[in-house]
């Protein structure tokens, strides 16, 4: 073409006329959502203190366990993602996301096989972040230990 | 007359014929404001298939077979196939047509695949090499989020720039014989890359792919936007469309009265919830043999440029930092006077 934008011209003119979702409104809807499954938790675990007796500890791991299987059934329903949609990081950051992110590649990948479908390809989203956190909490693990041995803790 | 014209088209000195068309998608493209328009349209996304990729395959085999007897013909007097989609190693295309056992060019042109085959099949009978050459292009929501995104399943948010995979496919039927749609020429684009690295703004990485070849098209064949009926880019959505009015605006062609993109007719974005509009290498496709054609066929536009529109990319080039560039295939289609 006879004018033709530089390239960095053109990404400011691209940025320019793309619209994006609204920030703010975006906050208040994973505010909420996230919070509503926080609220959940809660209630379960206050459920299962007063009705099936478990004390605090107990009943937590319990909180998470049910929380990851409602999000697995969510996801099978083919809900989960609604949710998300509305929640953005509300609905992906919770317990309920991550088992959202595991379960929606066994779903889809099913169709590969158990081995090279299911097997491989279950953590393709979720393997980010077991890969990292482990390796995080093993630095701040280090930290922590030579921190202690010389004192400053 | 010249038949090479100008440094990107053809101008077809004996111009080859679309013979017939036809249109198969899925349920949601059925509800869409076309919904009326395509030849049929299947509820099960499966198509009685195992997965997605059969699945498309399947939607291919049955735009083909259409078009094939909407012409009045038999698979026997099928010379050539020139077909895609947007899967690795052209799985649907592959596995869609491999029992209809017709000498075969597989083709890879991201979304503007419909452009590519119909430009191939027409310079193939316009060469006198067939009689009668079979275009087609496919794509699947299930099988492109698959491979390019997410699961199905998963839950995320996507940004209002981002496009949804029609699924479908389009097939037709490229001819020496005479029919009312005359392809006139064509004008091939070249590979254009901006550095754009956000494959959700599709629209944007393909937009000056498609400003490059409307502009060439204008120049090789001394004509200016007045001249069509209208100007029909495939899949660059709300976004792109403004730019690439935009772009040709900087370069004195002024297409805002005639340009159209098939990706905002596909659906009500609004309603469908759909984002910046339909995409993939079924959209243009499907709407070139629904809406335009009809258009073309029952008087109401004489002449149209139709543009499908790619972005070529992998999830591997987009892993390793790569920009995502765009390509577009223009289309002259004429309505011929009996």
């Amino acid at each position: 073409m006879r004018k033709e934008p530089s390239k960095q011209e053109y990404n400011q003119m691209v940025e320019e006329m793309t619209p994006k979702h609204n920030c703010f409104l975006n906050c208040i809807k994973a505010f909420v959502t996230g919070g509503a499954f926080c609220l959940l938790g809660e209630f379960m675990k206050q459920m299962m203190m007063k009705y099936w007796g478990l004390g605090k500890k107990d009943s937590l791991m319990f909180v998470t366990i049910e929380l990851v299987l409602l999000s697995v059934l969510l996801t099978g329903f083919n809900l989960y993602g609604k949710i998300t949609k509305f929640g953005g990081a509300g609905g992906l950051v919770p317990i309920t996301g991550f088992a959202n992110s595991v379960a929606s590649p066994a779903i889809e990948y099913q169709k590969e096989g158990q081995v090279f479908g299911i097997g491989v390809k279950i953590f393709t989203i979720a393997g980010p972040v077991i890969l990292y956190g482990i390796f995080s909490s093993f630095v701040i693990g280090i930290i922590y230990l030579l921190a202690k041995q010389w004192g400053w803790m | 007359m010249k038949v090479i014209k100008g440094k990107q088209s053809i101008e077809f000195e004996k111009p080859p014929y679309l013979l017939s068309w036809a249109s198969v998608v899925a349920q949601k493209e059925g509800e869409g404001p076309l919904g009326d328009f395509f030849d049929q349209v299947i509820d099960d996304p499966f198509f009685g298939e195992k997965t997605w990729e059969m699945a498309e395959g399947r939607f291919m085999k049955q735009a083909a077979m259409l078009a094939i007897q909407k012409a009045g013909l038999t698979k026997n007097e099928i010379r050539y196939a020139f077909a895609g989609d947007l899967l690795e190693q052209n799985t649907a295309t592959s596995y869609g047509l491999k029992d209809l056992e017709l000498p075969m060019f597989g083709l890879f042109g991201a979304c503007s695949t419909a452009g590519e085959s119909l430009s191939l099949a027409s310079i193939t009978v316009a060469g006198g090499f067939a009689e009668h050459v079979l275009a087609a292009a496919s794509s699947h929501i299930g099988s492109a989020e698959k491979q390019f995104r997410f699961p199905l399943e998963y839950g995320n948010q996507r940004p209002l720039s981002a496009t949804w995979t029609v699924t479908g496919s389009g097939g037709f039927i490229v001819s020496k014989k005479k029919s009312p749609i005359k392809i006139r020429g064509i004008t091939t684009g070249k590979i254009v890359d901006y550095g754009m690295k956000d494959p959700m703004n599709m629209g944007a990485c393909m937009a000056p792919a498609a400003a490059q070849v409307i502009y060439q098209h204008f120049e090789d064949y001394s004509m200016a936007p007045k001249d069509y009926d209208a100007i029909y880019t495939g899949d660059l959505g709300e976004v792109g469309k403004d730019i690439l009015i935009r772009l040709l605006n900087e370069n004195g062609y002024d297409i805002s009265k005639v340009h159209g993109d098939c990706g905002l007719e596909i659906y009500e974005n609004e309603t469908q919830d759909t984002h910046s509009g339909g995409s993939g290498c079924a959209c243009s496709a499907v709407v070139l043999a629904s809406m335009l054609t009809r258009k073309l066929i029952n008087g109401e536009w004489k002449r149209i440029l139709f543009v499908p529109t790619g972005a070529l990319m992998s999830k591997t080039s987009f892993n390793e930092g790569e920009s995502v560039t765009g390509i577009a295939h223009a289309v002259l289609l004429e309505k011929e006077e009996t």
